[in-house]
């Protein structure tokens, strides 16, 4: 509850929100104590008197009545009005809610049938309707506007008693003999009350403008008892020739109306945790890159060379090492493997490439990326979109949600293409079917019509890597294409990927956490742990000489098939968070090698240009 | 398709009859005598017992409901004392200003709304969005009949732009320029609050489609920025943002009542509310029912709308 008031004040709007609503319900309590001019006695010499004139501050109406005064006591009426509107209907709507909820089957249908038959209303005809039958006046126009928003409380407390009806708690009330009437008081009605109450607070603004607006059209409070709303309408008849009769009832209901807006918006905000996370930030077009040292020398390496690249996660105070110090080059037609658990940055690395790390909250803060040796952490956004699925292209993880759901497979095809090349729309269809047969997709011709949840997980991910290959890229990087697929489709797709690399000379990047995918498919391998590369060189060296002990267990995770019966080693304990990671290696807690030097200080490359590892006790020694 | 259509408007016929009991039972709430309360004070008193026979009075609710229903059906809403002719030619001399004033400011507050809100998620906290926060604040907390009449104040008195109220001009006029004259105002009064609350949800569904995974495959590929927010995360924020259209002209059709009275429309809304104020009952519910049937209409047309833009609807 504190944190909740907390987060509410630090939210300046609803802070000013609470104040100023808070001034006017003050000012409505305090009313009848105030020194004020009777508000119903009329002094017709003394019409539409200026605001600031001597004893009326707000000047008079067009009966001479104090305007300062009617809008004191108007507002209370208001106010009152309006609560009381929000008490009736949520007190009502939430009785009815929590039978339905609570009851369920045919009451539940039939009651929701009757909620739903009401909400076909244009609300204010129903209020219209009501108060024509029971005739104008403030009560009726009350009880009309609690009655249209009768279905708004009916429809909420029933979703969340049917949640709460389901629960043990409820069944056991009612194995111990309670009857439904106890326990809709003393167990339902308690876990419900807090929605009531933020459902009442929420829209009784509403209610105030409703009733106002009744009254405006002369249906609500009659004369000489004004609230807001009918000194509006009042006002309205002289409104060209004095405007203030207007403007000050007017002005006072924006404010109420403004100020629970506010308060609301802030409850709104303050329950929402994604809010607090920052969740909800959109990632720019190109992650935001932001240098902190030396953009490092070009040293020739490879199509694709990364070096030093650091990129990381800035949520609230917290800063995320997703990324540090990673240095990886791709020679053209080379397939390079990148390997580690879910958290080792692997992905992060791959996406940091073309700038497709989400960002806020990620920043790239070091190194450089060069694509044929230009730097694509430099480079603006045109020429990095040029880049992007025409050089470099992507194969994402899961298919069903990096396919945009709306756009039939060939549209996001052919889009492919055209982003990069200004052809006709039939030679870009064209293109799309041949690719879909490239990528084996039986029937391609029907399929480009198809939307992505008609086809299979394996169809999609051909569809995946049929876009990626719209534009004949060099470099394609496969970010764990075949995790969210079943094994005899995983081969498949795997078989399918080395033949083009083979027939079209790309250079890939896969990434994984499973060794069987490297080793059936990959010249190299580097191995990723807390951000950083622990261990790099050849698959058959590495699979053979694992060098480093994370290597060295997690190549023991993999099943071998026909192995016999042997027990799968896990690694103990967890993958380390990278917003606290300890000085020295960041495996040394989980490693049984680890002695006092593996917690301490940097700990460098020891091996060869083509076998390196980050380790000071290797399982072997590397020339 | 097609069969899509029949079906929901074949589902439309419960909801309607539903109206029909909604109305009824408020109806049957008039406190006194209903045949006097329909035929007004000056009926003669042979009137009054040949109607209250009519409505089967004697005959138990559910039975009136059924003599009232067909009446209804055959009869069209029967016939207004206060005007002294039928219902349903009132409503319909009436219901085409209503339409214009609400349809122009259904299609203002959606597009100025999606704007507002696309514009505000892309450019999130930036000068843009905040200007947008602010103006959408303010304008969801403005009565729409307070504002009109400010309106009216500035624009047709202060500044001579605008003619002050009515549909056409007195004299000459009665073109389509002189309609759009005289509509500019009303419709923008109407259409401010829904373009606030469009904006709001529109904003927020962006920024949630904007995080999507396939947003980042359309950036990828290296389709240009324009396109990925305006195709790729607008088409896909569409599936949320158009239900709540359906709400808001409601609201919009609603909020023309009050709109109506400020700027002396000719519509159904004004032709209710000074209905109510003479207690022409007939004419008070031929309107409600009326207007309520065309808003189940319209909502038949968001829903089909939104299984054309969403293929995973099963039609």
């Amino acid at each position: 509850m504190t944190t909740f008031l907390k987060l509410l004040f630090r939210n300046r709007l609803a802070a000013l929100g609470a104040v100023v609503l808070g001034a006017i319900v003050l000012l409505a309590l305090v009313t009848p104590l105030l020194p004020l001019a009777d508000p119903d006695v009329t002094a017709t010499g003394d019409r539409f008197m200026r605001p600031f004139t001597e004893g009326h501050l707000l000047g008079t109406d067009h009966l001479g009545r104090d305007l300062l005064s009617r809008l004191l006591w108007g507002t209370r009426l208001s106010l009152a009005v309006g609560i009381a509107a929000a008490l009736v209907a949520g007190t009502i709507g939430s009785a009815i809610g929590i039978v339905a909820g609570y009851f369920g089957g045919r009451i539940d249908n039939v009651i929701m049938r009757g909620v739903d038959m009401l909400m076909a209303f244009p609300y204010i005809l129903l209020a219209l309707a009501i108060v024509a039958a029971l005739g104008p006046g403030l009560l009726n126009a009350l009880i009309a506007v609690a009655a249209v928003n009768i279905p708004f409380f009916a429809r909420n407390i029933r979703g969340v008693t049917v949640g709460l009806a389901g629960r043990e708690f409820i069944d056991a009330a009612r194995l111990a003999g309670m009857g439904h009437g106890r326990i809709i008081l003393t167990e339902l009605l308690p876990n419900v009350a807090s929605t009531i109450v933020i459902a009442m607070s929420t829209t009784v603004g509403w209610m105030i403008l409703e009733t106002a607006g009744l009254s405006f059209l002369g249906l609500g409070s009659q004369p000489p008892v004004a609230d807001l709303g009918s000194m509006l309408g009042e006002a309205r008849a002289a409104l060209i020739t004095n405007p203030h009769t207007s403007v000050v009832p007017g002005v006072m209901i924006f404010l109420i109306v403004m100020s629970i807006n506010l308060l609301g918006d802030g409850v709104r905000d303050a329950l929402d945790p994604r809010l607090r996370s920052g969740a909800l930030t959109r990632p720019r077009a190109v992650t935001l890159v932001d240098r902190k040292g030396q953009v490092p020398e070009a040293d020739q390496k490879g199509l694709l060379n990364i070096q030093s690249l650091e990129t990381q996660f800035h949520v609230g105070p917290r800063i995320f090492r997703a990324v540090n110090e990673v240095s990886l080059h791709l020679n053209p037609g080379e397939a390079l493997g990148i390997i580690g658990e879910s958290g080792s940055g692997k992905s992060v690395t791959a996406l940091s490439v073309m700038g497709l790390v989400a960002s806020p909250p990620g920043v790239i803060t070091g190194g450089a990326v060069r694509y044929a040796g230009e730097d694509l952490l430099s480079a603006d956004y045109r020429s990095l979109r040029q880049k992007r699925g025409n050089n470099v292209a992507y194969i994402f993880q899961d298919p069903l949600s990096t396919l945009h759901p709306l756009y039939r497979v060939g549209d996001q095809l052919t889009e492919a293409i055209q982003a990069h090349h200004a052809v006709p729309d039939a030679t870009a269809r064209a293109r799309a079917v041949e690719l879909l047969k490239d990528v084996r997709i039986p029937n391609a011709e029907a399929r480009v019509r198809d939307y992505p949840h008609q086809l299979s997980g394996g169809m999609r991910q051909r569809v995946g890597i049929a876009m990626a290959l719209a534009n004949d890229p060099d470099v394609i990087i496969a970010d764990e294409p075949t995790t969210a697929l079943d094994v005899t489709v995983q081969a498949q797709i795997l078989a399918l990927l080395d033949d083009l690399r083979r027939d079209r000379g790309l250079a890939i990047i896969f990434i994984t956490h499973d060794f069987g995918v490297v080793g059936q498919l990959c010249d190299r391998v580097a191995v990723m742990y807390g951000g950083r590369i622990v261990e790099e060189g050849p698959t058959a060296t590495i699979l053979s000489h694992p060098a480093h002990p994370y290597t060295k267990k997690l190549m023991a995770c993999v099943p071998e098939l026909g192995g016999g019966k042997r027990e799968l080693a896990a690694i103990p304990g967890l993958p380390p968070v990278v917003s606290d990671l300890p000085p020295g290696c960041a495996f040394a807690p989980r490693c049984d090698k680890a002695t006092e030097a593996c917690r301490v200080g940097e700990i460098g490359f020891t091996g060869s240009d083509t076998h390196r590892v980050r380790c000071i006790h290797p399982e072997e020694v590397l020339a | 398709m097609g069969a899509h259509i029949l079906k929901r408007l074949i589902s439309a016929i419960p909801v309607l009859l539903g109206i029909t009991v909604i109305v009824f039972l408020i109806m049957a709430m008039i406190p006194g005598d209903p045949a006097t309360a329909i035929l007004g004070s000056y009926a003669t008193p042979e009137n009054v017992e040949k109607l209250n026979r009519d409505l089967g009075l004697d005959k138990p609710l559910v039975t009136r409901y059924f003599i009232w229903l067909g009446n209804m059906l055959s009869g069209g809403f029967g016939r207004s004392f206060s005007l002294n002719r039928p219902v349903i030619d009132e409503i319909l001399d009436r219901f085409n200003a209503t339409l214009i004033l609400a349809g122009v400011s259904f299609v203002l507050c959606t597009l100025l709304g999606i704007l507002a809100g696309v514009v505000s998620a892309a450019r999130q906290y930036g000068l843009a969005d905040k200007a947008i926060t602010f103006t959408v604040l303010i304008g969801i907390s403005v009565p729409s009949f307070f504002l009109g009449m400010m309106m009216i104040l500035v624009f047709a008195v202060n500044l001579r732009l605008l003619p002050v109220s009515g549909m056409y001009a007195i004299y000459g006029g009665g073109d389509l320029i002189d309609l759009a004259r005289h509509l500019v105002m009303p419709a923008l009064a109407l259409a401010v609050v829904a373009t606030g609350v469009i904006a709001r949800l529109s904003r927020s569904a962006m920024l949630e489609v904007l995080r999507q995974d396939y947003i980042r495959t359309a950036r990828a590929k290296g389709v240009h920025e324009r396109r990925v927010i305006m195709g790729h995360a607008l088409r896909a924020a569409m599936v949320s943002i158009i239900p709540v259209l359906g709400i808001q002209a409601g609201f919009v059709l609603s909020g023309s009542v009050y709109i109506e009275i400020v700027f002396q429309w000719p519509g159904v809304g004004r032709m209710l509310v000074d209905a109510i104020l003479k207690r022409d009952i007939l004419l008070v519910q031929g309107g409600v029912v009326f207007v309520a049937a065309a808003y189940v209409f319209f909502n038949i047309a968001v829903d089909v709308a939104q299984s054309l833009l969403d293929p995973r609807i099963k039609t």
